[in-house]
């Protein structure tokens, strides 16, 4: 599996760190209840088919990616730089 | 048809014309007391139990294609209770004691193999834990033993012992652990649950779950709706997809995990032997092929086959430990569709829905969880409450903090 880091170019698999769904981007305030950190750090859509995920270029430049990807056929459809997003934090 | 040596000697005799089917293929009813979604180990066993323990017997398995068609036919056969946090240690140590009489429970030759497990440790500090580790298991009431490095030499001479980076120092064997034969597993508990009465219908998909103010009255699948009162969720792999269906999300993420097997080779490993360090185990199976296995891929995947830089790993992590495996040549690999939870730990709870019970979250551990799974979640779904070795298998223990992190990495999807 390859990913294309915006900045890198199509770089293989091992250079990059997998944190997990985007759903880790969607932070809640810090006095927001129990039940939204909840969300945020565990519950998951968990689809099987196209998601959207956050990967570290852990060994290139170091950019927080989110990557659109097929869970059931590992196709990457596009990679997108978290700091790029618009609103996005660096 | 009860099985025995005797019924195999008469029957080849006579040509085995008299082996009649396992079990029956029933068309579903209108209506059950209880369904279980899920023809998989824990399925088959929660439905057994439910007849065997509980007397509920108009139930109905509903599998999407045929039985044991998941990870209980994917899986590297390892069964033990070597486990370390309260919560855990009393749930495998009863699994393992359902293991030690299933043939006999099952009336079917499930292969189980008690030949030890051995897990190596390769620091002062590691040595400490897992005595730490064994003390916790003795005291749950099983068996650990510390192995030095001689004995260890002694029982497996083919392993390298100074690797550079990790030498060993020694081993923590549990004895009664060992493998089972896995698909022989499902078919052994599908065949006793249908004995009793259960129906198991085969290639019938739930395509949606029937709830009423908040309680559940059925199944919508493809072989026409079915009501019930009681309908548990036993689908690891798809198990979030189908609690989406009755409009829940999971503490799950699915990741695969890859296995291996070699082409048959003379007896050469006696035991299970599990290299943290590597993160590797293998054992051999009766066929003589060598089964081993790593970590998972570590992204979220439903693919059921994985990358090459896992397979690379797991390669170079088994010939760091055992140079002899340069000569064996790889027959296959595979993957398996693993639900990861984010402390490792799998859940049998309740839920928001009277009613609806969730049996999910086996992580890559749960083949020796089988009968144990199907014993708790059974019990659940006929009383109303937890059993008491998976009362801490909450829904709920992310959002409360009481969190079941054997390996104490933290609680986050992607550290298991």
């Amino acid at each position: 599996m390859r990913l294309t880091c915006p900045l890198c170019g199509p770089r293989d698999r091992r250079e990059f760190y997998y944190s997990g769904s985007e759903d880790y981007l969607n932070r809640p305030a810090a006095d927001a209840p129990a039940e939204a950190w909840d969300d945020m750090l565990h519950l998951r859509v968990n689809p099987a088919g196209v998601t959207r995920d956050l990967w570290y270029h852990e060994t290139g430049c170091g950019s927080w990616l989110v990557v659109t990807r097929n869970t059931v056929t590992h196709e990457i459809l596009a990679t997108e730089r978290v700091a790029d997003r618009k609103g996005g934090a660096a | 048809m009860r099985y025995s040596g005797w019924k195999v000697i008469t029957q080849g005799l006579l040509g085995n014309a008299g082996w009649t089917r396992a079990w029956r293929d029933p068309a579903p009813k209108a209506e059950y007391d209880a369904i279980v979604i899920g023809g998989g180990g824990h399925g088959l066993a929660t439905a057994y139990y439910l007849a065997k323990n509980h007397g509920l017997t108009n139930v109905a398995v509903l599998e999407k294609g045929y039985l044991g068609s998941g990870n209980i036919g994917r899986n590297t056969t390892i069964v033990r209770a070597n486990y370390f946090l309260p919560g855990n240690s009393e749930f495998y140590s009863h699994s393992l004691k359902l293991w030690e009489k299933l043939e006999g429970e099952l009336n079917y030759n499930v292969m189980h193999s008690q030949r030890g497990h051995i897990i190596l440790f390769h620091s002062d500090g590691q040595r400490d834990a897992a005595a730490r580790r064994g003390n916790a298991i003795v005291n749950q009431g099983d068996d650990a033993e510390l192995l030095s490095v001689a004995q260890l030499k002694e029982m497996m001479p083919y392993l390298d012992y100074e690797q550079s980076r990790f030498p060993i120092y020694g081993g923590l064997i549990q004895r009664r652990a060992g493998t089972a034969r896995h698909d022989a597993v499902a078919w052994g508990y599908a065949r006793a649950a249908d004995a009793l009465g259960v129906d198991l219908i085969q290639n019938c998909e739930v395509t949606g779950i029937d709830i009423e103010g908040g309680r559940v009255t059925g199944v919508q699948t493809t072989r026409g709706a079915i009501r019930a009162k009681k309908v548990g969720m036993v689908v690891a792999g798809r198990s979030s997809q189908v609690a989406a269906m009755a409009g829940m999300r999971l503490p799950i993420e699915s990741h695969v995990l890859q296995a291996f097997v070699t082409e048959g080779l003379k007896p050469v490993i006696d035991n299970v032997v599990s290299y943290g360090m590597g993160h590797f185990y293998i054992s051999q199976s009766d066929k003589g092929g060598l089964v081993f296995g790593g970590d998972i891929d570590m992204y979220a995947s439903y693919a059921a086959r994985g990358n090459l830089p896992m397979v690379e790993h797991v390669m170079e992590a088994g010939m760091t430990l055992m140079p002899m495996l340069a000569r064996a040549r790889v027959l296959r690999s595979w993957g398996g569709i693993m639900d990861m939870t984010p402390d490792g730990s799998p859940i049998i709870d309740k839920t928001h829905i009277d009613g609806f019970f969730v049996d999910a979250g086996w992580n890559y551990g749960g083949f020796k969880a089988a009968p144990a799974s199907g014993w708790c979640m059974a019990h659940l779904m006929a009383t109303g409450t937890s059993h008491e070795v998976a009362r801490r298998f909450r829904l709920d223990r992310f959002r409360t903090g009481h969190v079941l992190d054997e390996e104490g990495t933290g609680s986050q999807h992607n550290l298991h």
